[in-house]
């Protein structure tokens, strides 16, 4: 009995939830670069707190973008490398569907993780508490939509040598908006102003690259097959 | 099994890498209980062809239809149908065989882990189903993608070399479940550089380049 889209998306969302627990050194990778990047601020600037603070949407934000990159460029290697991707093309499937759920599995493992392990960081460079909830919410936001654009990055140049620094060039680029709204709401939070202009923003975004992006992303694999 | 249609149809593919005309007009019809070998020298097409059968690869020029449809228009029923093992073995190093199957399989249908061991036993590497597929050797990660083949339990088999990195026992092995799926109505094109020598008819398409 074949079976529907929805526990397709579950399956292979545990397949790859389940490759990422057993590769523990790129599960760590992004997370460790994360926290070390935003440390090194407090301990090479300045102890001026007031300094620190301004600083540090710019600084938990640059981090965290870098730092999404840096296991966006596995995401379809490994499975076109060993002929993985073919099968997935074959499986009757959607495309689309697989690729989604691919997609919220490295967000999970890269990019919840870092909105999760934030306050830490911002504590390091004296963000108030209050800002916190926004600071995680438009960090959530920000690395979903940044997974989706990395992912239609990373199938453009899956086939290619050197792919990794063309990916940068994709990604960095059209994450601009990202870092931009995202930086303001985190701010405003801090300054104890209004953010919700730059989370609408950061959750326009969200779902237009979530809504769309899984088609251009599926359609840039199907050209990287042939 | 659905075997009442009449199966792959490949007609007048062309196909070109750059300059370089791949598939010139290549055409076929595979029925049901029927076998092609495709064979010829490094760079003939091979592959190509696999890949255009499958539906991987469009062609510049011809089509592939299966059952009378074009694979183009319903690429789910085709894939449904489809067992397709190219040179790589598509299994993750850090899963199990076991669960390499049991997630690519399951994508194509419903399957428990009881039917997949019984096919991990019939390729002869249900001992090592609960081992990383990155401590097997080539040839037992062949039998693992063997088992993926026959537990997707498809009408048409696509294989491409499916005899590398095979001892005499799995070179055998192979040869019975070829021939015993074709004994069952199974249609395979299958790529391999030597002589199948199978008990079953087989038909042998041999491309120039």
């Amino acid at each position: 009995m074949s079976i529907g889209p929805g526990e397709a998306f579950s399956l292979m969302l545990r397949r790859e939830l389940a490759l990422s627990f057993r590769r523990r050194d790129q599960l760590l990778q992004p997370l460790v670069f994360f926290l070390i990047v935003t440390t090194l601020f407090p301990l090479s600037l300045s102890v001026q707190l007031s300094l620190l603070r301004e600083m540090a949407p710019g600084v938990l934000w640059v981090a965290a973008l870098l730092a999404s990159l840096l296991s966006l460029d596995a995401l379809f290697k490994n499975d076109a490398e060993d002929g993985t991707l073919e099968q997935l093309a074959l499986s009757g499937q959607g495309l689309t569907v697989l690729v989604m759920a691919k997609t919220l599995a490295h967000w999970l493992v890269s990019g919840a993780a870092l909105v999760l392990v934030s306050p830490v960081v911002a504590e390091a460079l004296a963000v108030p508490t209050e800002a916190f909830p926004v600071m995680m919410l438009s960090l959530a936001l920000g690395t979903l939509t940044l997974s989706w654009l990395g992912a239609i990055g990373a199938g453009l140049t899956v086939g290619l040598k050197r792919g990794n620094v063309l990916l940068s060039l994709v990604v960095l680029p059209l994450a601009m908006p990202l870092l931009i709204f995202g930086a303001a709401a985190t701010d405003r939070a801090i300054s104890g102003t209004n953010p919700a202009g730059a989370l609408y923003l950061l959750g326009a975004l969200c779902v237009l690259t979530w809504t769309l992006a899984p088609f251009a992303v599926s359609a840039a694999l199907r050209i990287t097959l042939e | 099994m659905n075997t009442a249609a009449p199966g792959l149809r490949v007609d007048q593919v062309h196909v070109w890498r750059g300059d370089r005309h791949v598939l010139r007009g290549v055409s076929l019809e595979l029925g049901s209980g029927e076998l092609i070998h495709v064979s010829g020298a490094n760079g003939a097409g091979k592959t190509t062809l696999l890949r255009v059968a499958s539906g991987l690869m469009q062609p510049e020029q011809g089509s592939v239809s299966w059952r009378g449809r074009s694979i183009v228009s319903a690429p789910a029923e085709y894939q449904g149908e489809l067992a397709y093992a190219s040179h790589e073995p598509a299994l993750k190093g850090d899963l199990t065989a076991l669960e390499n199957l049991r997630f690519m399989v399951g994508l194509k249908r419903r399957v428990d882990s009881d039917e997949l061991l019984a096919t991990l036993e019939r390729t002869g590497v249900a001992a090592l189903a609960d081992l990383p597929t990155r401590v097997l050797s080539a040839g037992q990660r062949r039998r693992v993608t063997m088992a993926r083949v026959l537990a997707y339990r498809a009408a048409l088999w696509l294989l491409d070399e499916p005899f590398t990195n095979l001892d005499a026992a799995g070179s055998a092995l192979m040869s019975s479940l070829l021939e015993e799926h074709v004994r069952q109505g199974g249609m395979v094109l299958v790529v391999a550089h030597h002589d199948l020598n199978l008990a079953t008819a087989t038909r042998r398409l041999e491309l120039q380049g």
